[in-house]
């Protein structure tokens, strides 16, 4: 490790710590920083104080960390087996997989009433995770025989797309009500995750993490582009398994939870990559899940400050550095 | 020592190559000639078990390599692609450290002896001037050097380069044709290399291998020279 990337790392996990301590500071009420701190080290505060950060504000703190550093992680793993800058978590469709089900639950629930019983037992988070694994499955069942990775690219496009089509379908016929809930949803939202919700996110964040982190040496080869990958040894379709087993957790799971959350997976690859001055993965990926977790939160901290969507946040923030980097190239 | 059975390869019904057969022995440096799509490429490809519509058998030590893993077959050959590798911001010790992956952990780190193999095969191809540079910001031909020296931290007996003189100036060229030569003669490895440049696979070469109306000759350079059928595909 360089001493550049030693310093990345020593500011990023202390901007991490501060920022999730103001964060769990912000909201309706806001707490000032000493109690927060307080709290979380187990000193004496108010009960009331306690109740708010120990039951609603961490839980969301812990949720903003999470989905900022799956989605980035994700987005990576996309960048690097398609050996293209605009990939992230969803170019193999998984929002719009997740979209699609949730629109079926959300709008065609009130046109075929008979769906309903299925449709509250899912929930919208687990309609969106069997749409976003779907997905997957479809293109990793596709791509079996297929060597050359973008024609897999492709497919996962038109897939995305053709599944877009379907949800303008469902909401060009369904009604105002369960329109305007579809519409919030794709707005994506940190604050609707309940505690159970909160432990399943999380189990399934580490579990794709652990896999990512398993991909590390897959990804430093695909790199040299699939020819000279499997020179070096690597089996492609073993690989690529891993990678959109990862991605399913990781972006699928999030996306379930919070809704398709925009280019914080496309973006914070990108700015790991300038900060660190890598290509290789071992520095990269724990950089890039770093990276995702600390903007997240301060995205979260926007939001719930001028009180607007986290989308619009992490798409003002996304977008600059995106051109930044395709300025850069 | 690499051998091809019975081997035909060809695009669409019409055959580059046809019930060829041909030995590579360890110790050789086999330069393959032929005119533009005679199918060097291709057999190359082959070889290296990227290219697996073919017929006949490949063996590498007598084993026949499609009953190869990806990750056995990473261990008895290594290529080098005529494609220019462009990664922004990997350095060119990260590049040859690669060729250590057939050995390394499923998380990729380098064990002091791959650390060790891999500034060997820097300082033996000339590389250690910009080894901490990116490989992004090389010339065509040093970044085909640093391929050439991951191909030999890979450590296989046997390695393929499909026109590694191609993008290099003269003295380069001389320079990494004495390397492969040295390779091959005083290390044993088994090294099939494709060419245009005539003087070059002349000069350095141990054997010729040339791909004529879908047949593959081999000789020894100087019996090739005897046999003017060099002189009769070129002229």
């Amino acid at each position: 490790m360089t001493p550049r990337q030693r310093l990345f790392f020593i500011i990023t996990t202390t901007a991490l710590i501060l920022l999730a301590i103001l964060d769990i500071g912000v909201g309706s009420t806001s707490i000032p920083v000493q109690d927060v701190i307080a709290v979380l080290t187990g000193g004496e505060t108010d009960p009331i104080t306690r109740t708010i950060i120990i039951d609603f504000r961490l839980l969301k703190a812990i949720v903003a960390i999470a989905a900022g550093a799956a989605l980035s992680s994700s987005g990576l793993l996309m960048q690097t087996l398609f050996r293209n800058p605009l990939a992230g978590p969803y170019v193999l469709g998984i929002s719009a997989g997740a979209s699609l089900c949730v629109a079926i639950l959300l709008l065609g629930a009130g046109m075929f009433p008979a769906l309903q019983p299925i449709t509250s037992t899912v929930g919208i988070a687990g309609a969106a995770w069997i749409g976003a694994a779907a997905v997957l499955t479809v293109i990793a069942i596709l791509g079996q025989r297929v060597n050359d990775i973008m024609v897999i690219l492709i497919i996962g496009m038109m897939l995305s797309s053709g599944i877009g089509a379907i949800v303008q379908i469902l909401q060009y016929v369904s009604n105002e009500e369960a329109l305007k809930n579809f519409v919030i949803w794709t707005m994506g939202s940190l604050g609707e995750v309940t505690r159970p919700q909160m432990i399943v996110l999380a189990a399934a964040v580490m579990a794709g993490l652990i896999i990512a982190l398993a991909t590390v040496k897959p990804l430093n080869l695909l790199m040299f582009g699939e020819d000279y990958a499997i020179s070096m040894g690597l089996n492609i379709i073993r690989s690529r398994l891993l990678i959109f087993t990862a991605t399913t957790l990781l972006a699928g799971t999030v996306t379930a939870f919070c809704g398709p959350i925009a280019f914080i997976g496309l973006a914070m690859p990108h700015l790991a990559r300038s900060l660190v001055s890598t290509a290789n993965h071992h520095i990269l990926l724990p950089a890039s899940i770093l990276t995702g977790s600390t903007v997240m939160l301060a995205c979260d901290i926007f939001s719930k400050l001028f009180v607007l969507p986290i989308n619009a946040i992490t798409s003002l923030i996304g977008i600059p550095i995106v051109i930044a980097v395709v300025l850069k190239r | 020592m690499i051998q091809l059975h019975d081997f035909s390869i060809g695009y669409r019904g019409t055959f580059l190559i046809e019930n060829a057969a041909a030995t590579f022995p360890g110790g050789s440096l086999t330069a393959l000639i032929g005119r533009n799509g005679t199918g060097k490429s291709t057999m190359l490809r082959a070889i290296a078990g990227l290219n697996r519509n073919y017929r006949g058998t490949i063996t590498i030590d007598g084993t026949d390599t499609r009953t190869l893993t990806p990750a056995a077959m990473s261990r008895r050959l290594a290529i080098v692609t005529t494609r220019r590798i462009h990664i922004d911001n990997y350095s060119c010790r990260d590049v040859v450290a690669a060729g250590r992956a057939p050995y390394t952990n499923h998380i990729g780190l380098l064990s002091d002896d791959d650390m060790t193999i891999v500034d060997r095969a820097i300082e033996m191809t000339g590389v250690c001037n910009y080894s901490s540079r990116s490989i992004a910001t090389l010339s065509d031909g040093e970044a085909q050097r640093v391929m050439v020296a991951r191909a030999i931290a890979q450590q296989t007996p046997a390695i393929i380069l499909d026109e590694p003189t191609s993008f290099l100036d003269l003295p380069s060229r001389r320079s990494l044709a004495t390397l492969l030569r040295s390779l091959a003669t005083d290390a044993g490895k088994c090294i099939i290399f494709s060419t245009h440049e005539l003087d070059i696979a002349l000069e350095f070469a141990t054997h010729i291998s040339l791909i004529d109306s879908n047949r593959i000759i081999t000789l020894p350079t100087p019996q090739m020279i005897e046999s003017r059928y060099i002189d009769r595909i070129f002229n």
